[in-house]
């Protein structure tokens, strides 16, 4: 069983929000939910999936269906950190293939600027090896980016045009968090966090959410908005292995990817416009390798010059401004990954910005800690003529 | 050095061995009979092959640097993360302590520098199993 052309997206929603120092979690993701069912044109009487990740509040989707007040008969609280919800439509698909539900609404939302959010994990296995290390994921990206450095000459240079390209989008959205243009020489002069990694280098931290709604193609088929297609998906986690092969230079998107991309039946070079997950900068660049658009240790001339800016660059990514200047909501970028895609595959993404006849997209993340261990979810789109 | 907090590992009969062996300067890792691989950090069952047939091996404490990213900001910055890989073959994740963070650079020899935990409970100033570098 494919789940090539399984579902469709049928309704996005990114809360404007940046900061929400007066409005509560679950009021957001009520938002984030309303936000999204009308974009689709479609109520929460005809939700009948419900799917959030381990940060919603309460006792997960038992605490929020209540809350949203849902009727469901199939639910999902799939937890893969940031990337969840690219994943989350996956199994949206799988859901609506299997006959479980017929329209599934996702929801993401955290003020994590406004109140102090927990993320350790308490008992994890190797929190007694780990936590005196004092990892955050500065430290992990960092040591992937020194090891990447090390092994094929990438530079801080080549890492910092993929926030200048960022920057240069979102200026043109108004609800962006950083809308100022930023140059190579304003990354390399911000101060630095973690080696290699400088501030400009990493995600903003933003209060916020989103929604999607994934429908069967025959509700997509009776909405008025463009059919949104998932074609293809792939997901996969890495870690360090028990020690064996460690190579940092390498994510598991290198396996969601190809996953993806073979049961699309495309191909990178096909791809019109790429959301790919930008916790850090070298987060982007490990990933367009991963994912085909370069060979491995490629990357870094692969994004230099401009080569990620829409209209002037090959592959336009993250058009909203991404998580490096736009938004960054709950420390989870993968919900605003896919709305920024579903923006472009409609037409709908801001005129400057907007990828000509865009028709196929890419949708990818990582989730967790890329230095430790992670997962990565991918999954590729196409607007029905 | 820094303030930075070193919460005192959870000790328990999967581990216990491992971390006697640090207060007596020795790294540990296990080993698997099954497979013939070993692995850290260490695990009853193999991760693997799965087996149980698993035993504590000395290491020589000494390895070298795979990557690491020195913390600049923070609590208790700077300090140095890094994967150090050990001569035995395997990876571990640890802190590098040292005169000169900004020298320490990928490829550079390193060796075992037991470090103290903090006091506070069970587990008291248990030893960490930071790397240092060193000469050879």
């Amino acid at each position: 069983m494919s789940l090539r052309n399984a579902a469709c997206i049928a309704g996005a929603f990114e809360h404007p929000t940046r900061l929400a120092p007066d409005m509560t979690t679950p009021q957001l993701h009520a938002e984030c939910a309303a936000g999204a069912l009308a974009d689709a044109g479609l109520s929460l009487t005809d939700v009948d999936g419900y799917f959030c990740a381990s940060d919603a509040p309460g006792f997960g989707p038992i605490s929020m269906i209540d809350y949203l007040g849902l009727d469901i008969r199939h639910t999902d609280s799939t937890e893969m950190g940031g990337c969840t919800y690219i994943q989350h439509v996956a199994h949206a698909a799988q859901a609506i293939a299997t006959g479980k539900c017929t329209v599934a609404l996702i929801t993401l939302a955290g003020r994590p600027r406004s109140e102090a959010v927990q993320r350790f994990r308490p008992g994890a296995p190797e929190n007694a090896f780990e936590q005196w290390v004092g990892l955050t994921n500065h430290t992990s990206y960092g040591m992937c980016a020194a090891r990447h450095m090390h092994e094929f000459g990438t530079t801080s240079e080549q890492l910092a045009w993929i926030k200048v390209a960022a920057s240069h989008h979102a200026q043109h959205n108004p609800h962006a968090m950083l809308p100022k243009v930023v140059t190579v020489e304003d990354v390399l002069e911000s101060p630095m966090i973690a080696d290699p990694l400088h501030r400009l280098d990493c995600c903003v931290t933003t209060d916020g959410g989103g929604a999607l709604v994934v429908v069967s193609p025959e509700i997509a088929r009776g909405l008025d908005r463009p059919v949104i297609s998932l074609l293809g998906a792939g997901e996969a986690t890495k870690g360090p292995s028990g020690g064996l092969g460690l190579d940092l230079t390498v994510s598991a998107a290198a396996k969601s990817g190809p996953r993806a991309f073979d049961e699309a039946g495309v191909m990178p070079s096909d791809i019109k416009y790429a959301s790919i997950y930008d916790s850090f900068t070298i987060t982007v660049l490990m990933q367009l390798e991963d994912l085909g658009f370069c060979g491995k240790g490629e990357g870094g001339r692969f994004v230099a010059d401009g080569n990620l800016i829409s209209g002037t660059g090959r592959l336009p990514f993250n058009t909203d401004g991404g998580g490096l200047c736009n938004s960054h909501p709950m420390f989870r970028g993968g919900i605003t990954k896919v709305i920024e895609a579903v923006r472009q595959l409609r037409g709908e993404a801001a005129p400057a910005v907007q990828v000509p006849n865009c028709d196929l997209a890419v949708a990818t993340g990582i989730g967790g800690s890329l230095g430790a261990r992670h997962g990565a979810a991918t999954i590729i789109l196409e607007r029905q003529s | 050095m820094s303030a930075r907090k070193l919460p005192a590992p959870q000790v328990d009969p999967e581990t216990k061995t491992f971390w006697d062996g640090l207060g007596e300067g020795v790294l540990r890792i296990k080993a698997c009979d099954a497979c013939g691989e070993a692995h850290y950090y260490p695990r009853h069952l193999c991760p693997h092959c799965g087996s149980e047939k698993t035993r504590w091996v000395d290491t020589r404490g000494a390895g070298e640097i795979y990557s690491l990213s020195v913390m600049r900001r923070g609590e208790g910055a700077p300090f140095a993360v890094a994967y150090v890989m050990l001569d035995e073959g395997l990876s571990m994740l640890t802190n590098l302590v040292g005169d000169d963070l900004n020298a320490l650079a990928i490829g550079q020899r390193v060796r075992l520098a037991p470090h103290p935990s903090d006091r506070s409970g069970v587990g008291d100033g248990q030893s960490l199993p930071f790397f240092t570098p060193c000469g050879d």
